[in-house]
């Protein structure tokens, strides 16, 4: 290309001026784009840069400990550790998990389950086991380098001394399930928190859990721990506060290696005066510390297949017939009717039964307990005589009088889902049950034995019991020591006039102390109990055999009540009287009661 | 000062003290890259920069003892080796984009060599006494010579380089004296290709591209040919875009939109500039950038070495870094602007708009400004095949310098 020389310098300048101009303005975007970046939006990616880098580890903070009436431990915290893969890509956790899965034994399907969880929550660290040996802390720690992205944290454990003894009551703790997260009792619950699930774990999670401090860890872009961040950053982790129990302990670690063989029951205790909670024992029974760290999927699943229901609380979750324990709610209601009273007679003697209509009632002695008055017929548990008391009263003011006794609600005791009692609350149960043309009036005959429409649970027996023993407004029952006992008063007590009740008191004496009397055989040595048998027809098998009682009788310091499944086939012994007259034995023995003058002294329990 | 001028092909020491201050900056920010918590590739990579280094002093040497005629006569067998080469490479090439070949100790990238075999043949080819530029159709030959190492740049594949010829091709255009409205019509069918992805906008350009023409007037042939360049490159759009790997397609997407990826794609710009933002003002401090030293800022070495620089030495580093470069462009740009030597002023500013093209383009995609394309940072960044390339560049530059 042909050009004159004062030309190309003339278009050198010219082009050299352009490409300064273009080159110059650029520049000085780029410097502009730095210092937008930098000094206008610095702090914002210093912060940035610190989520980046920083990542919040839960410190756990120790549950509360369980204490019963006498300071023994029922529920602890042992060192544990837990043992979490930090957030991450998802292959790598998968990988890290495989690498792993044979020293923490992971199953293929654990692992799908972790594996999901991941997936649900992917920035959160993922806990693999909660309750690691040293064994395992230690494999990791020789491989650290390897291992980088697991973290350790030391988390206390709990544990329960007694185990089976205090299953159903103390319940157990478990990692927070996705759908506890969203509920709003847990508000602020991390993903791996431990909650209480069930019993007494549950009902005071609250106060029992603390708060969980924070602390950071510097982390690398792979996720790798690099250091713990300063140490002031995190907070600290606030323990939880301590639970004392009404319960005795070693009372209820009696129940439990007591407690007859191969059978079904449950037992509870309470001081009436206070409506402590001093025994709760159902059986069979599992071992919660089994629980911890994670249920073993073929323990869960035997638990839940065992026909005989291990997990269920036969104490608050469960109703049985009353059977004849029934028969001091009928001597109530009718007492306060003014039906009955303890020298009433009833125009049938006993011969082993009774027609009604068409029907023939049977009574449990085919030989007839003859002619008795009311307290020979709780003493005999005559059901003829309550066939026809049951009649006198006559079936509206028999449900009436049944409510005001406070049957139909939740006792309102200190552990989750309680179930209340069935009974009907007028004669429209009836009709709607089974149309109005559908039943006649011989269903009070039925409930007067405590059968037909009538179940109960053996907590709520010992709460009337126990309202029968002092005359007060029963207090709630409670496991948890509490101060405030107005709040836990009961809206009703037995409403029976002093006398009428020492009446009742002394048929129940009866029961246990006359020859004659359904527990005479199993009588409490040094001190006088009160109570009453009974044996609920149950379709599936053998009758339960139940007992409900109190001692010392006029000054009571223990009500029981207690029910033993089919505990009572024909001809043999009840089984709940010698099992509940030797706990309130023991128990009167070792709060040092002194024996009642002119009784013998105690021999051996049986 | 003066007895440095009396060493013979150093025509501008105050260029080679900015050219040596930024390498030695360059490799103690690769030292500090190398910095890092997590095993990295970068860590002792400072010491091999060093010995590229030497390499580098000694082209350096070379090409400013070489008389420019020897280059210009030259350059046709360097542009053939480079050829020669960007074919190898394309059969035996290893590395991440399949670049490099390896040479004995070291590696080498044949695109950095072929930038300068182009620049040496355009230029040649423009100052040509017989050529005649005159008409858009004339301009076949040069876009010829740029249209072969592109196309063979973009089929290993490395879009950023291949850029980058394009860009020369432009800068030798303009400092040739091509009307700025030819320069135009000539790459408007690039434009076409970006603008293909939406029909009203491309239909805007095509007025544009109308209106130009028609004030313009060239050749009917000529105005035809741009026109269907134009069309062809909009309808390929589309096409070329669905030929591009994933990969390429997602560092363009994240450009628009760090945060649609950014874990995968957007995860290097983010973290980028998290770094530099984070710097503030004063910086983390040399070698003590947590983002880079906890590895979350990526190949902190070579593309993303000025982030390093953002994160710890902050604003002001970045503003003594842009200063430098500025001050170093400044001086190339007047020895071009000042030589007395066609060829050696085509091939200064050339390498002028090289140099200006990686910066902008490195700076740009650290702060998100561009797409991430991988180009290097001009002396800072490590790898040692561009090293070479500039280095060599600066010699001709200081030949050009001293000859002015």
């Amino acid at each position: 290309m042909m050009m004159m020389d004062s030309q190309k310098v003339a278009l050198r300048r010219q082009r050299g001026r352009i490409a300064l101009l273009a080159s110059g303005g650029l520049l000085l975007l780029l410097a502009g784009a730095f210092f937008r970046l930098q000094i206008l939006s610095g702090s914002q990616y210093v912060l940035r840069s610190e989520e980046n880098r920083l990542r919040a580890i839960s410190v756990p903070a120790p549950r509360g400990t369980i204490y019963d009436r006498n300071g023994l431990v029922v529920a602890e915290n042992i060192p544990g550790y837990v043992i979490s893969v930090l957030p991450g890509p998802r292959d790598t956790i998968a990988a890290t998990i495989d690498r792993l899965a044979g020293r923490l034994g992971i199953s293929p399907e654990e692992r799908l389950e972790l594996i999901e969880k991941n997936r649900a929550r992917p920035n959160e660290p993922l806990v693999l086991r909660d309750n690691a040996g040293f064994d395992q802390v230690a494999f990791i720690e020789e491989r650290r380098p390897a291992f980088s992205r697991i973290v350790v944290e030391p988390r206390p454990r709990r544990l329960y001394p007694a185990g089976e003894a205090v299953a159903h009551m103390i319940g157990y703790v478990g990692e927070i399930s996705e759908q506890e997260l969203e509920a709003p009792r847990y508000e602020g619950y991390e993903p791996g928190r431990i909650i209480g699930k069930d019993g007494l774990e549950a009902q005071y999670e609250e106060r029992l859990a603390g708060t969980p401090g924070v602390r950071y860890v510097e982390v690398n872009a792979l996720g790798s721990i690099v250091r713990e961040f300063d140490v002031g950053s995190g907070t600290p982790a606030v323990p939880g506060e301590d639970l004392e129990l009404g319960i005795d302990l070693a009372l209820q670690t009696l129940a439990d290696s007591i407690f007859p063989e191969g059978m079904r029951g449950a037992v509870v205790a309470i001081d009436p005066w206070n409506g402590e909670v001093l025994l709760l024992y159902s059986h069979p029974t599992f071992d919660p510390n089994r629980f911890i760290g994670g249920i073993p999927l073929d323990l869960w699943s035997a638990l839940r297949d065992d026909p005989d229901k291990p997990m269920l609380n036969r104490v608050s979750t469960a109703t049985y017939p009353p059977g004849s324990t029934w028969k001091l709610i009928v001597s109530t209601v009718g007492m306060k009717t003014g039906d009955l009273n303890i020298r009433s007679y009833m125009p049938h003697v006993c011969t082993g039964g009774l027609s009604f209509g068409n029907r023939y009632f049977r009574c449990w002695n085919p030989r007839g307990h003859g002619g008795t008055d009311l307290s020979g017929a709780i003493k005999g548990s005559c059901n003829v005589y309550f066939y026809q008391a049951g009649q006198r009263i006559g079936l509206d003011a028999f449900t009436a009088g049944v409510q005001a006794l406070g049957f139909g609600e939740r006792t309102g005791i200190d552990l989750p889902f309680e179930i209340a009692g069935v009974f009907p609350e007028s004669r429209e149960y009836f009709d709607r049950r089974y149309g109005p043309r559908g039943w006649t009036e011989s269903v009070v005959w039925n409930l007067a034995i405590g059968q037909g429409e009538n179940h109960q649970s053996v907590l709520r027996q010992a709460v009337f019991y126990g309202a029968l023993a002092t005359g007060e407004s029963p207090i709630r029952p409670h496991l948890a020591r509490d101060e405030n006992l107005a709040a836990r008063r009961m809206p009703w007590s037995v409403g029976l006039a002093e006398s009428q009740r020492h009446d009742l008191v002394d048929a129940m004496i009866r029961v246990a102390n006359e020859p004659g009397g359904t527990a005479y055989s199993y009588r409490l040595q040094p001190w006088t109990m009160a109570g009453k048998t009974g044996t609920s027809q149950n379709p599936h098998g053998a009758p339960h055999s139940w007992f409900v009682g109190f001692a010392p009788a006029r000054d009571p310091r223990i009500v029981i009540a207690a029910i033993i499944e089919q505990g009572h086939p024909d001809g043999t012994v009840s089984l709940a009287v010698p099992y509940a007259s030797r706990l309130v034995g023991r128990y009167l023995e070792s709060i040092g009661l002194p024996p009642e003058p002119g009784r013998e002294p105690r021999v051996a329990a049986r | 000062m003066s007895w440095l001028r009396r060493i013979p092909g150093l025509g501008d020491p105050t260029l080679l003290g900015l050219m040596l201050l930024l390498t030695g900056l360059g490799i103690a920010m690769i030292y500090s890259a190398g910095q890092v918590e997590v095993p990295s590739v970068a860590t002792g990579i400072w010491v091999r920069q060093l010995a590229w280094l030497c390499v580098a002093v000694i082209a350096f040497i070379l090409a400013s003892r070489v008389p420019l005629r020897f280059l210009e006569w030259f350059a046709p067998w360097l542009y053939g080796v480079s050829l020669g080469l960007l074919l190898l490479v394309l059969a035996i090439g290893t590395g991440p984009s399949g670049s490099w070949l390896e040479l004995g100790p070291g590696r080498l990238q044949p695109a950095e060599i072929a930038k300068l075999g182009t620049i040496f043949m355009l230029v040649r080819l423009l100052g040509d006494k017989d050529e005649d530029f005159a008409g858009l159709s004339r301009l076949w030959k040069p876009v010829a010579v740029v249209a072969a190492p592109f196309a063979l740049v973009l089929l290993q594949p490395d879009l950023g380089s291949a850029l980058v010829f394009g860009f020369i091709l432009i800068a030798a255009l303009f400092w040739a004296g091509i009307p700025l409205v030819k320069i135009f019509l000539l790459v408007s069918p690039a434009v076409s290709l970006l603008l293909g992805f939406n029909w009203v906008v491309w239909g805007a350009w095509f007025v544009v591209l109308l209106v130009l023409l028609y004030y313009h007037r060239p050749f009917v042939l000529e105005s035809v040919g741009v026109i269907l360049a134009n069309f062809a490159a909009g309808a390929l759009t589309m096409p070329l875009w669905n030929s591009l790997l994933p990969y390429q397609q997602n560092r363009l997407l994240v450009f628009l939109d760090p945060e649609v990826d950014p874990r995968g794609s957007g995860w290097h710009l983010i973290q980028s500039k998290v770094a530099i933002g984070s710097g503030g003002l004063f910086g983390q401090g040399f070698a003590s950038g947590p983002q880079k030293r906890l590895a979350f800022l990526p190949e902190q070495h070579t593309d993303f070495i000025f982030s390093v620089v953002g994160e710890e030495l902050g604003f002001l580093g970045v503003a003594f870094f842009l200063g430098l470069f500025a001050w170093l462009l400044w001086r190339v740009l007047r020895i071009a602007m000042e030589a007395s030597d066609d060829f050696g002023s085509g091939v200064t500013f050339c390498l002028f708009a090289v140099l200006f093209a990686h910066l902008v383009q490195n700076l740009g995609m650290t702060v998100g400004l561009l797409p991430i394309t991988g180009l290097p940072l001009p002396l800072v960044s490590y790898g040692g095949s561009f090293l070479l390339l500039l280095y060599a560049g600066f010699g001709v530059i200081q030949r050009v310098a001293s000859e002015r």
